[in-house]
């Protein structure tokens, strides 16, 4: 509980997540605002499943502790169908949005293609997620205390900063897949996103035994990267040149010599 | 000490409230004033063009907005979290909140707290009323006084008043000698750049900065229900003052444009630098004293140059001859004014985009900031509401500015962003943040 914590969890948590906004999105206005639509879209996925969380407890029994969980956990999973289905939505509006523009002018390319949008957006709904989740608990872990003092967890603030770190990159990867997929029509993606997420926030019902969240989450998070890797245009052999510095459109892109 | 500021300076006080009246309203796009470009023809792949052109520039737009956006939120965010002063409760009001919000029962308090709302309503709107009638009536030194002395409030005292809050918090020892120099360097820099001329981003720091310390003394000084109540009310004003045909940021605007003229910098935040063709006009309304000195400068340099001893070789009698024959060759203050007026005669400057920059009202900045504010200093769901209203804001922002891009005029900046930002406030306060906290107590993640 001191200013090293805040600032080791803070940069746990989200310092891939500013590192890729600031060297791939920061850059371009439209990628901007489309990650702050992305994010609102979140939000308001997030604060119709409060609502009807909020609604179900007011009707029911207060002082029973096991129907509060078991609420609570019909919520998590309302809110993990939620977000998908604005996911689907905000696809859908920008499906919608680009083929207004594609019409309205002259030229064949946009000035976003779907696959940016696919990674911007998932980017969006990853930052909301995780400063939802996380940035409460990293201002209380400035302030004094003593973590686990009624024998609750003491990783509880290095674990959240993992966890929220996994959500992040997990977001932008279902979102590259997601869209992927729904320009494919590949239906069964779609579900296998919806269930890997259901999948990854039902685990974190074993906190605080973090060996069962955490480890299954980041083995999910890697099973997403190499997927949505692959749903980009990635292969194995794009990944070699990229590595050896031989990849010649990228070279000519920036101007490099080979 | 803040009593006596509010009570015996009415006249200065009046001024630091205009400054939000007529300011806080307007989207306007930079530039050429529509109503003075000819119609010009374009042919079907220009107007596309056009399309795409707007697109991404519009987007660059927004994002020139969203950032001194943020930045006076993160200033007001950061000094509500760190220096308690402008979140203790001294019991002291402005003269314009005179019901008390400290009664027995929830009905006095919310007719108090409407009361205080309306009479602050009554007071901006009469302020506006005043300022409009002034630049109807050309009075400009009048409002260029009006806004030097609440500039000079804003920059001198309440800053003081701030750097002291903030040395208090940090326990910074600081002799008065020091203080002396670093105030009066700061508010003197801050009076030239806003008034008269400097870098651009000097300006729109300075601009930032004193918004953020306008929103800071009303989140002090104005009670919770009226601080809503005001906010709720001036989005509203803003919508009948700029939408009404009779509205007077309307006529504001529309006097501005006929005149070709520029609304005060100390008023609004632009964007870009201000394209001075307009002002070349401007000898000829007779105008030459109000107007800041770079448009004099301008005057000069497109003045015509009467120099008979340098003719550049052109004789008279060659002179005369190619008249007889060309026409009038000589450029006029009027053939000048209409081919700058042109811009389809030659092709756009790459910059040209680019100097079409976006202004938004000051006023826009304080109520946005006095929204987020609130909701970091009262709100008990605490960060997630300060940020669920930041992020309503900006998309309120960007959905304003589409609107903007598709009607071309000057529209309020308020209503959209702020009713965005009140429904996630309640929203988020009473129903996400119980959500959240059980969430993070049991280390569930959605």
């Amino acid at each position: 509980m001191t200013v090293a914590v805040f600032f080791g969890c803070t940069f746990i948590a989200f310092g891939p997540a500013v590192a890729l906004f600031l060297f791939t999105i920061a850059r371009d206005p439209l990628r901007v605002i489309f990650l702050i639509a992305g994010a609102f879209f979140w939000l308001v996925s997030l604060l119709l499943s409060s609502l009807v969380w909020f609604i179900t407890v007011q009707i029911s029994n207060k002082n029973s502790a096991a129907q509060q969980r078991g609420l609570l956990i019909f919520g998590v999973v309302l809110s993990v169908l939620l977000q998908e289905a604005f996911r689907y939505g905000y696809y859908r509006l920008l499906k919608k949005a680009n083929e207004g523009l594609l019409a309205l002018s002259q030229e064949d390319t946009m000035p976003i293609s779907m696959r940016q949008l696919a990674y911007v957006s998932g980017l969006g709904f990853g930052f909301m997620s995780g400063a939802f989740s996380v940035v409460n608990i990293l201002s209380d872990s400035l302030g004094p205390g003593t973590v686990g003092i009624h024998g609750d967890s003491q990783h509880y603030f290095i674990s959240s900063a993992f966890m929220t770190l996994a959500i992040i990159l997990l977001h932008m990867f279902w979102g590259v897949v997601f869209f992927e997929s729904c320009e494919r029509q590949r239906w069964w993606a779609l579900g296998a996103v919806v269930i890997s997420h259901l999948v990854v926030s039902c685990l974190t019902f074993v906190n605080p035994h973090y060996q069962g969240s955490l480890v299954p989450t980041y083995i999910i998070l890697s099973v997403m990267a190499a997927w949505a890797y692959l749903c980009a245009g990635g292969s194995l052999r794009n990944l070699k040149l990229c590595l050896t510095c031989k990849d010649k459109d990228f070279l000519l892109a920036n101007h490099r010599p080979r | 000490c803040s009593t006596t500021v509010f009570n015996s300076n009415d006249g200065t006080e009046a001024n630091r409230h205009t400054e939000t009246t007529p300011s806080r309203n307007e989207v306007e796009l930079n530039g050429q004033p529509p109503t003075a470009r000819p119609p010009q023809v374009l042919t079907d792949s220009e107007e596309d063009e056009d399309e795409e052109l707007t697109l991404k520039y519009g987007a660059k737009h927004v994002i020139m907005l969203f950032v001194p956006v943020t930045l006076c939120m993160v200033v007001v965010v950061a000094t509500i979290k760190s220096v308690s002063f402008y979140t203790q409760k001294d019991g002291q009001q402005l003269i314009y909140t005179p019901f008390r919000e400290d009664t027995e029962t929830v009905g006095q308090r919310a007719l108090n707290s409407m009361l205080n709302a309306f009479i602050m309503i009554g007071v901006i709107l009469v302020m506006t009323l005043v300022l409009v009638v002034l630049y109807k009536y050309r009075c400009y030194k009048v409002i260029q006084a009006w806004l030097f002395f609440s500039n000079l409030l804003l920059l001198f005292f309440f800053s003081l008043i701030y750097l002291g809050e903030v040395f208090k918090t940090y326990n910074v020892a600081m002799d008065y000698f020091t203080l002396a120099v670093i105030i009066w360097n700061f508010g003197v820099v801050g009076m030239i750049c806003i008034h008269w001329k400097g870098p651009l981003r000097l300006q729109q720091a300075y601009l930032i900065m004193i918004s953020a310390l306008m929103a800071l003394v009303f989140i002090k000084y104005l009670p919770e229900w009226t601080a809503k109540l005001l906010i709720i009310n001036a989005s509203s004003v803003d919508l009948l003052a700029v939408l009404c045909p009779k509205g007077p940021l309307r006529i504001l605007v529309e006097t501005a444009q006929e005149r070709n003229e520029t609304i005060f910098p100390a008023l609004i935040y632009s964007s870009t630098m201000v394209w001075l063709f307009n002002m070349a006009d401007s000898a000829e309304t007779g105008n030459n004293s109000s107007h800041p000195v770079p448009q004099q400068e301008n005057q000069v340099a497109m003045a015509p140059t009467a120099q008979p001893e340098d003719d550049g070789g052109f004789t008279p009698a060659w002179v005369n001859q190619q008249q007889h024959q060309l026409g009038p060759m000589q450029s006029s203050e009027d053939s000048r004014r209409e081919i700058q007026e042109l811009p389809s005669a030659r092709p756009p400057p790459v910059e040209d985009d680019e100097e079409r920059g976006v202004k938004l009202g000051l006023g826009d900045f304080i109520f946005y900031s006095m929204l987020v504010g609130k909701a970091s200093a009262t709100a008990s769901g605490d960060w997630n509401t300060t940020i669920a209203c930041f992020v309503a804001i900006l998309i309120g922002l960007c959905l304003t500015l589409l609107l903007l891009a598709i009607f071309k005029k000057a529209l309020p900046a308020l209503p959209i962003s702020i009713t965005f930002g009140l429904v996630f406030y309640f929203a988020t306060d009473n129903l996400v943040r119980p959500f959240m906290d059980q969430l993070a107590v049991h280390q569930f993640y959605i």
